[in-house]
């Protein structure tokens, strides 16, 4: 990785923090500066605008799941075993840097306008879309998933985390995050599974 | 080169007749030019001056063309007091050429599914083993359901001409085999983007995802020499049924195999990981050109 891309990729972590902190309009291009130490000026040598940061942060952070997927999807296990040890990794990333999902939830979701160029349906997070589509892709064709459509599979995995992360970030639930994977990749499992599994 | 009118012979098996109504829909100066360059000396189901008797006693056969699938049930199927294998014996061995015309000669077709007579085989899986005392080049396969009929007239020309071609691994002619049926599919830009055709029939749309179209797996040249010189399957608005393959006949071949909606095959030596991020990113344009009529 070259010099810039290094600095670009350190600029795009601070400013996930911030933004998942603040939200993305209360969030300025000053603001990163100043907990880069760099001046407003030279920010603009990586980023022309906080749009365009926004949605090389959005690539950023999905791209942290879907190498982590990638990985689990390259391993000789059951999609059983899949679907739980992404599930705890998944909830390590909200309990250790949770800014990578809040951005998620809080900003992607939350301020579609912002990527409405560019970053229209999955051009911005395809990867980490592929990945669960080759999860549940393998998982149906070994028999151990039943057959049901796309979107209604997807949701059930990344609504469940999603809604986790929520809870988790409203500091609501009574015990350790990690403590919740085995029941939250049950339910997940469960909505998955063929009949005959 | 072969000075005079070479021999050909054709014979029909357990068939449809599906590749003689093919060979007889051929593009009329070119079959008239088959007719003057060879000697069409018999087919069981064209009026020819010669019987099956008289092919027997030939002592040399230049192009012996079979249509149909083999059998060694004795029981089943015959003709003229002939199973198919016994009349392929006694044909095969004196033929410089064996060309399969159709699916069902080059691997059992349709036939080879039924689970009755599990004896039902290709032309080659019999005569693997045997010593065919005057073959000069290995068996062809010409697949298809049915063949094209150039593919039957292109064949036979090149080998009058050159007398050898070249076969991929499944001993088909690496000339009409070589490219996808997908190639020269006006559909095309559809496929690129991800436009869904709404029905059969229609000039719009690919009909890859939904309608079981396996053209960008299906080795032919069937969308660059057109039927009857005009048209083609996917041209019409038919899905490629993939009928120049080795797994034809499929089960339901009108339906695109998916797994939790992810079409199961993708387009012949694409990892599938790169082509559903593909698609995923192509599904996310709306060009509003290709979702329109062509013609209003």
């Amino acid at each position: 990785m070259s010099a810039k891309e290094l600095k670009k990729n350190n600029i795009i972590e601070n400013a996930l923090k911030l933004f998942s902190k603040k939200g993305f309009y209360n969030t300025t291009i000053p603001d990163i500066a100043k907990a880069m130490k760099m001046s407003v000026g030279n920010m603009y040598n990586y980023f022309a605008s906080k749009e365009e940061l926004a949605k090389y942060a959005i690539k950023y952070s999905t791209n942290i799941l879907a190498n982590q997927l990638k990985e689990i999807n390259h391993k000789q296990i059951s999609s059983k075993e899949k679907i739980f040890l992404f599930t705890k990794q998944y909830l390590e990333n909200v309990k250790n840097s949770p800014e990578v999902i809040e951005y998620f939830l809080r900003v992607y979701l939350s301020n579609r306008e912002v990527f409405a160029q560019g970053c229209e349906g999955f051009l911005c997070v395809s990867e980490f879309v592929t990945e669960v589509m080759i999860l549940l892709d393998e998982g149906a064709q070994s028999g151990e998933f039943r057959e049901q459509e796309f979107f209604t599979a997807f949701s059930m995995i990344m609504g469940c985390l999603g809604g986790f992360a929520f809870l988790s970030g409203e500091k609501v639930l009574d015990k350790d995050l990690i403590e919740y994977s085995n029941s939250i990749s049950e339910n997940i499992y469960r909505a998955l599974k063929s009949d005959k599994a | 080169m072969i000075r005079h009118k070479p021999k050909v012979v054709w014979i029909q098996a357990i068939t449809c007749n599906g590749n003689t109504h093919s060979l007889l829909s051929s593009n009329y100066s070119r079959f008239e030019l088959f007719l003057n360059s060879f000697d069409f000396f018999y087919h069981p189901s064209l009026t020819t001056q010669n019987s099956l008797e008289d092919v027997f006693s030939l002592k040399e056969i230049d192009f012996l063309l079979i249509e149909g699938a083999i059998s060694s049930n004795k029981e089943f199927y015959s003709i003229s007091n002939n199973d198919t294998l016994s009349l392929l014996e006694k044909l095969a061995n004196k033929s410089k050429y064996i060309i399969c015309v159709g699916s069902c000669a080059s691997y059992g077709g349709v036939h080879a599914k039924f689970e009755e007579n599990k004896q039902i085989k290709g032309v080659s899986d019999y005569l693997i083993s045997w010593n065919l005392e005057k073959i000069k080049h290995p068996i062809i396969n010409l697949t298809g359901c049915p063949v094209h009929p150039e593919w039957i007239l292109q064949t036979l020309f090149s080998l009058k001409q050159r007398e050898t071609i070249a076969l991929d691994e499944n001993k088909r002619p690496k000339e009409i085999y070589y490219g996808l049926a997908h190639h020269g599919c006006t559909r095309n830009e559809y496929f690129e983007w991800k436009v869904e055709a709404k029905s059969f029939g229609v000039k719009e749309g690919c009909l890859f995802y939904e309608q079981g179209c396996r053209a960008p797996m299906t080795h032919s040249n069937c969308n660059r020499i057109l039927w009857n010189d005009v048209n083609s399957k996917t041209r019409a608005g038919m899905p490629c049924i993939g009928c120049t393959e080795f797994d034809f006949p499929r089960n339901n071949m009108l339906e695109t195999k998916k797994n939790i909606g992810i079409p199961m095959d993708v387009p012949l030596g694409i990892n599938k990981r790169a082509y559903l991020t593909l698609t995923g990113v192509a599904k996310t344009f709306k060009i509003d050109r290709l979702n329109k009529k062509l013609i209003e």
